[in-house]
């Protein structure tokens, strides 16, 4: 399995503007490998991972292509989606498990018909142990559940089909610390089992919990890639750097500046009016290679 | 002060808070610490006049407190942020609209929701925006100027920054910072997380024990 993700971008029409949510976006991601990708709110990487399964409104035009094998989910139709990839090539591990799941329907329920529709033998039972519930858990209804096990469901909702390929968008979003350990150590068994496992998260320390590699998403484009271990200690990209000197176990301080409006991205190095090292050059949009500064 | 002690709480059979006690100096950040589900929301909103307890009491600056939610007469004197902005704001307002909220309710002049939406780094083109048209932080960063609208003497900060990158985080602590510099204000911080707590209370965090089985 090999995601190949080659000048992937998205763009919404609203009435008067365009909002640029992902420019020109470069990466591949392997079996048994975790991609990170983070990013401040609003810098497009949730827009990606929705590039990626087809999920995007009708106002979103993509262009460029992202490679499952031999298969481009951006050509492949709508047909295709449904019936080849969602929860069956790819599984998407979502944002707040409690609210994706249904609320009438008890755990069980929602299990043996993601079972059913993908037609797969296992029982809800058996799936539920994989994912680390107890049977007896299944009988009850999403708000009778705590967050990790809304969690737990969440996941084994995501490899009923027993994807190669998973995708996390911000699971660990209001999961106290614990439960975000837990989440990771969830989703590095995953990758250890063989899956490739793309997280996307505005959580620098999940990320350093479980990611082999970090891709950094600043104004829509990637604007450093990097191995995990390398990354945290020694960002390259102005931006990077200034995101890990933010954590409170470090610097504790803010960028500063805001982000651009993606309505209204500038021409060249959208981080040079924030940033320290800008001069001249940066009027330029520098190629990412590795990392995309004029000064890195 | 802002002092709550033996504070109990009951939700029909659940007692979500047994003889809780937790004290706020002026000047002063107390980090609280705790699990998910042990009860920290609940004592924000007992701190915040907009609880009543089962038991035990609540004295602000001396005065111990008879009444609470809208007929709590000092309820202005603390302020609120929010986990989740998004919940927190009327949808139908603009956010300079959510800002000035406060001010108009009180009879203040106007123009301080500019003064506030600047100090909090939202540009004017955000001023007119409604919270669907904004992200996370950008509305978070409303909801801030909102809590110090009125210049509380005691903020309380619910899970503030659980959602954001950790540059939002650092900007948003910094400028509730300076406005504790600035007003001698206490600040209650209260977060599942250990770091950001020890960092910004300079390690006076308390713990909420567990109590309300998950």
């Amino acid at each position: 399995m090999k995601l190949r993700v080659d000048g992937l971008s998205v763009r919404f029409r609203l009435p008067g503007a365009v909002v640029q949510a992902v420019t020109d976006a470069r990466f591949e991601l392997r079996e048994g490998r975790c991609l990170a990708l983070v990013g401040e709110s609003g810098c497009g990487k949730s827009v990606m991972a929705h590039a990626l399964l087809g999920l995007l409104p009708a106002n979103a035009t993509v262009t460029g292509h992202a490679w499952l094998d031999s298969l481009d989910l951006i050509t492949a139709g709508e047909r295709t989606l449904a019936r080849e990839v969602r929860g069956r090539r790819i599984g998407l591990v979502p944002q707040s498990p409690a609210a994706h799941l249904t609320p009438v329907r008890t755990a069980r329920a929602q299990l043996a018909e993601a079972l059913r529709e993908l037609d797969r033998p296992e029982t809800p039972d058996e799936l539920a142990r994989r994912a680390g519930l107890r049977p007896g858990d299944l009988d009850r209804y999403p708000h009778q559940l705590s967050g990790g096990m809304a969690q737990r469901v969440a996941n084994a909702l995501a490899l009923a089909g027993d994807p190669p390929l998973i995708l996390a968008d911000e699971p660990t979003t209001g999961l106290d610390r614990p439960l975000v350990e837990a989440t990771m150590a969830e989703l590095r068994r995953l990758c250890d089992e063989g899956r490739a496992v793309l997280l996307i998260t505005h959580d620098l320390r999940a990320a350093e919990r479980v990611a082999d590699d970090v891709a950094v998403m600043y104004a829509s484009r990637v604007v450093e890639i990097a191995e995990a271990r390398t990354f945290f200690t020694a960002p390259r990209h102005p931006y990077a750097a200034g995101l890990l000197d933010a954590l409170p176990t470090r610097g504790f301080t803010p960028i500063p500046g805001r982000p651009p409006e993606l309505t209204r991205l500038p021409a060249g190095c959208a981080f040079q009016p924030r940033c320290s090292r800008a001069t001249a050059l940066c009027d330029e949009q520098p190629v990412l290679n590795g990392v995309a500064c004029h000064h890195a | 002060m802002l002092e709550a002690a033996d504070i109990t709480v009951t939700f029909g059979r659940h007692r979500v808070l047994d003889r809780a006690a937790i004290t706020v100096r002026p000047g002063e950040v107390v980090g609280l610490a705790g699990p998910s589900g042990c009860g920290k929301s609940t004592l924000t909103r007992v701190l915040a006049l907009l609880l009543r307890p089962s038991g035990g009491r609540v004295v602000l600056d001396g005065q111990p407190v008879h009444r609470w939610r809208h007929r709590a007469p000092r309820r202005t004197a603390i302020g609120l942020v929010f986990q989740q902005p998004r919940l927190a704001v009327d949808p139908r307002f603009t956010l300079i609209e959510v800002i000035a909220e406060p001010l108009r309710a009180n009879r203040r002049p106007l123009a301080r929701a500019h003064e506030l939406a600047e100090e909090l780094g939202l540009t004017p083109e955000l001023h007119s925006r409604r919270p669907h048209e904004v992200s996370d932080g950008q509305l978070q960063r409303a909801c801030v100027a909102r809590a110090l609208a009125l210049e509380p003497r005691y903020l309380i900060c619910d899970e503030m920054t659980t959602m954001l990158d950790a540059s939002t985080q650092a900007h948003l602590v910094a400028r509730i910072e300076a406005y504790r510099a600035r007003t001698g204000a206490g600040v209650l911080a209260v977060s599942h997380d250990l770091e950001l707590l020890e960092r910004w209370s300079g390690g006076n965090v308390r713990e909420l024990a567990h109590r309300y089985p998950a």
